[in-house]
C-alpha cells in the first residue's frame, strides 16, 4: 500500500539536512558559482555528515540507507546549492551504486569505506566526444595484456573529473561485438598513461568540478574490473537509471529554493501600490509553480519507492527525471519573471537557480533520451 | 563522566502567535523543536564527555509522548540514552512539580557525575527548573554556565556569566550546572547518528508509578502555581526628547521625574 509519511528517523534525516544545508552550505553557494571553485572543504563537510556515503552498506562504512532517504538529502542539500547535489549524487548513485552491486569483495572493501568516509572521491566516466546520447558508440579501449588492462582513449564532462582519486570508466574490450563488448573498470588516480585533460567553464553546476579524462596506453591490474568483461553497457545503464531518481530529487530541490525566494520576494516588493502576491497574475504563477514541484516529489518518491521494493523502476525513474529536470527549468525561468530586473542580476540568488537547473536536461541522458526510455516501456517501440 | 541532560521540547516560538482574545499560545500547526538551549547543554555534555575519556550522557524529559522526536534528535546529536517521563499525571505540572518528577527520575537513574540544563525554556522563559532540581537532589549548582572543565583534582571548575562580569567557581561532583547559548555551537546530527538513534540505543518511557513518587508532588496537583491572567504588555509611549541650554533640560528632567514621583 502507498503511504506519503516519512518516517519519523527519515522526518529527523530531513531537518538536520535541511540545517546542514542551510547553515553550511549556503552561506557559501552564490561566492563558489561566482569564482566557479570546486570546495575540497564543503565536500569534507559532506562526507562528514555521511552523506558521501548514505546507499552503501554498514559494513562497508556507509549509513545503509535506502533510495527514499537519499532522495530526502539530495533534495535539501541541492535547495542550498546545486553543485553539491551534484557531488552527492555522483558519490551515490554513480560511483558507490555501481560498484557496490557489480565489484567483487575485494574491490568493495578497498573503495566503499574510502568513499563513505570522504577519503577518496570518486567519478564516472562513460561520456566520450562521440558517446553522447549515442552512450554505446564507445571508442575508449581495454585490451588484455596477460596480467593488466592497457586502455586508451578519452572521457569527457566528467563530473568530479578533476578532483577524482578513481575513475569507474566503461570501455570497450570487444569493438566487434559493441555493446556486447564493453565492460566497467576502475583506474586509480596516478596510474601512468591516465591523466586530467580539460577542466569545462559552465553555464552551471559551477562549484562542481568537470574535467577531462585521459588514457595513453594505461595498465591497470587485472581484478580492477567490474563483473565480468561485456557487462560494462548492462552496468552503464543499471547506474544510470537509479541515478535519475536522484535528478528528480536534484530538481525539487532547485526548484524549492527558486520557488521559495520568488514567493518571499512576492510578499516583499509592492508596485501600483500592493505586494506583488496580492496580483492574482503572481499568485497563481506561484501556485503553479508549487504544483509541479510536488508533481516532481510524488514521481520521484514513486520511483524510489519501485527501487526500494526491488520492483522495475526504470520507467518510473525516467519520468522523475524528465519531469523534474523540465519542470525546474519552468520554475526557475518563473522565479526570474517574477522578480522583474532584479531577477536578472546576481544580487539576487534566482539567475543562479535558472543556470544550475539547466543542467538537469541534459547529464545522465538528455530529455530526449529520457522520452526514447519511456516509449520503449509505454509503446514498446 | 555519566552526565544527564534533562531537555525540553518547546514549540518554536519563531512561528508563535499569541491569540489577542484570550491571551494565550495558538500551537496549532507549530513546529516542536528541542528547547535551543537545551541543544547547547547536550553539546556540552557531548564535548565534556569526549575530553573526559568517555562515560554516558543520558538525555531526559517529561513530556507527552510526542516528545520522543526531541530526545530521538539529542541521541542523533551522540547522547548515548533516552528517557521520557510520560503520563497523565505528569500533566499540568509548573516549574516546581517538574523539577520534583526530574529528580526522582535522576533518583531512579543512579549515579551520575554531572547535571546539565539549558539556562531556560523559550515558552516559559522561567529559568526555574534546573535551580529546583539541584535543590531537590542536594547537590552544589551554578547557572548561566558559559565555560566548564573538569580540574585533575576532581573539582568542575566553571565559568559564570554575571551581570557582565565573569565569576570563576570550583563546584565538588556531583552538581549541576544551567548553559548559555554561548557556550558552543551544537553539532548538526550526522547520518547515521540520525539512523542509530531510531535503531540502536536505548530509549525508555517511565510512568508515574514508576517512578514512585507521590502523586500529590507532581503534576497540576503538586503545581502551586496559578496562572491568574496571561496579556501582551501595552506598547510603550514615545519617549520626551528635551533639547536647548543644559541646566534647563536637566532642571526640566528633574521637575518631570519629582512630578511622577520617580525621585
Amino acid at each position: 500500500m502507498i503511504d506519503f509519511k516519512l518516517t519519523p528517523e527519515q522526518e529527523l534525516i530531513r531537518k538536520t539536512v535541511a540545517e546542514f544545508a542551510a547553515t553550511v552550505i549556503a552561506p557559501v553557494a552564490a561566492e563558489l558559482d561566482e569564482k566557479q571553485e570546486f570546495s575540497m572543504e564543503l565536500t569534507r563537510a559532506l562526507a562528514r555528515q555521511g552523506y558521501l556515503g548514505i546507499i552503501i552498506p554498514p559494513e562497508y562504512g556507509g549509513a545503509g540507507a535506502n533510495t527514499l532517504t537519499y532522495c530526502q538529502v539530495i533534495e535539501e542539500v541541492s535547495k542550498a546549492c546545486a553543485a553539491q547535489g551534484v557531488t552527492m549524487s555522483l558519490s551515490n548513485s554513480l560511483v558507490a551504486y555501481p560498484i557496490m552491486t557489480y565489484g567483487s569483495e575485494e574491490i568493495k572493501r578497498k573503495y566503499l569505506p574510502a568513499l563513505a568516509s570522504g577519503e577518496k572521491l570518486g567519478c564516472f566516466g562513460l561520456t566520450e566526444p562521440n558517446a553522447g546520447s549515442d552512450s554505446s558508440n564507445q571508442e575508449t579501449t581495454a585490451v588484455d595484456d596477460g596480467d593488466a588492462w592497457v586502455i586508451n582513449g578519452s572521457k569527457i564532462f566528467i563530473s568530479n573529473g578533476g578532483v577524482a582519486d578513481f575513475a569507474v570508466i566503461i570501455a570497450s574490450t570487444n569493438r566487434a561485438a559493441k555493446i556486447r563488448g564493453l565492460s566497467a573498470f576502475i583506474v586509480d588516480k596516478g596510474t601512468p598513461g591516465f591523466s586530467v585533460g580539460v577542466k569545462e567553464n559552465k553555464l552551471g553546476i559551477r562549484a562542481s568540478n568537470t574535467a577531462e579524462l585521459v588514457f595513453q596506453n594505461c595498465r591497470i591490474p587485472k581484478e580492477n574490473i567490474l563483473a565480468t568483461p561485456g557487462r560494462g553497457f548492462r552496468i552503464a545503464m543499471d547506474t544510470l537509471d537509479g541515478g535519475r531518481i536522484g535528478v528528480g530529487a536534484q530538481a525539487c530541490g532547485i526548484a524549492r529554493a527558486a520557488y521559495e525566494a520568488a514567493c518571499k520576494y512576492a510578499k516583499e516588493r509592492k508596485q501600483f501600490g500592493s505586494a506583488l502576491i496580492d496580483f492574482q497574475g503572481i499568485a497563481h504563477k506561484l501556485a503553479d509553480m508549487r504544483l509541479e514541484i510536488e508533481t516532481t516529489r510524488l514521481l520521484t518518491w514513486k520511483a524510489a519507492w519501485l527501487k526500494d521494493n526491488k520492483k522495475r523502476f526504470a520507467k518510473d525513474a525516467a519520468m522523475a527525471k524528465l519531469y523534474g529536470s523540465e519542470m525546474a527549468t519552468r520554475v526557475a525561468h518563473q522565479a526570474i519573471q517574477i522578480h522583474g530586473g532584479y531577477g536578472f542580476i546576481k544580487d539576487y540568488p534566482v539567475e543562479r537557480y535558472y543556470r544550475d537547473a539547466r543542467i538537469l536536461e541534459l547529464y545522465e541522458g538528455t530529455s530526449e533520451v529520457q522520452r526514447m526510455v519511456i516509449a520503449s516501456y509505454v509503446l514498446g517501440v | 563522566m555519566n552526565i544527564i541532560v534533562p531537555i525540553k521540547q518547546v514549540p518554536d516560538t519563531n512561528d508563535v502567535r499569541i491569540d489577542p482574545e484570550t491571551g494565550t499560545l495558538i500551537r496549532e500547526g507549530v513546529p516542536s523543536i528541542v528547547n535551543p538551549e537545551d541543544r547547547h547543554a547536550v553539546e556540552m555534555a557531548l564535548t565534556l564527555k569526549e575530553q573526559n575519556g568517555g562515560g554516558r550522557v543520558i538525555v531526559l524529559s517529561m513530556g507527552p509522548p510526542q516528545a520522543e522526536a526531541a530526545l530521538r534528535e539529542t541521541l542523533a546529536m551522540g547522547a548515548d540514552e533516552a528517557i521520557l517521563l510520560s503520563d497523565r499525571a505528569f500533566a499540568g505540572a509548573d516549574t516546581l512539580a517538574t523539577a520534583c518528577a526530574l529528580a526522582a527520575a535522576i533518583r531512579k537513574i543512579g549515579a551520575y557525575d554531572l547535571i546539565i540544563c539549558g539556562r531556560q525554556a523559550i515558552d516559559g522563559d522561567t529559568a526555574q527548573v534546573g535551580p529546583q532540581l539541584a535543590e531537590f537532589l542536594q547537590i552544589p549548582q551554578a547557572t548561566y554556565v558559559q565555560a566548564l572543565q573538569r580540574e585533575s583534582d576532581g573539582l568542575l571548575r566553571v565559568e559564570r556569566a554575571v551581570e557582565g562580569e565573569v565569576q570563576i567557581l570550583a563546584l565538588p561532583l556531583p552538581a549541576l550546572v544551567t548553559c548559555l547559548k554561548e557556550a558552543n555551537h551544537p553539532r548538526i546530527p550526522t547520518l547515521k547518528g540520525c539512523i542509530s538513534a531510531f535503531r540502536e540505543k536505548p530509549y525508555r518511557v517511565w510512568s508515574a508509578a514508576d517512578l514512585g513518587v507521590p502523586l500529590e508532588q507532581i503534576g497540576l496537583k503538586g503545581s502551586p502555581t496559578q496562572v491568574r491572567r496571561t496579556f501582551t504588555p501595552p506598547p510603550r509611549g514615545q519617549g520626551t526628547v528635551l533639547t536647548g541650554d543644559p541646566a534647563q533640560t536637566v532642571r526640566a528632567l528633574m521637575d518631570t521625574l519629582r512630578e511622577k514621583g520617580l525621585v
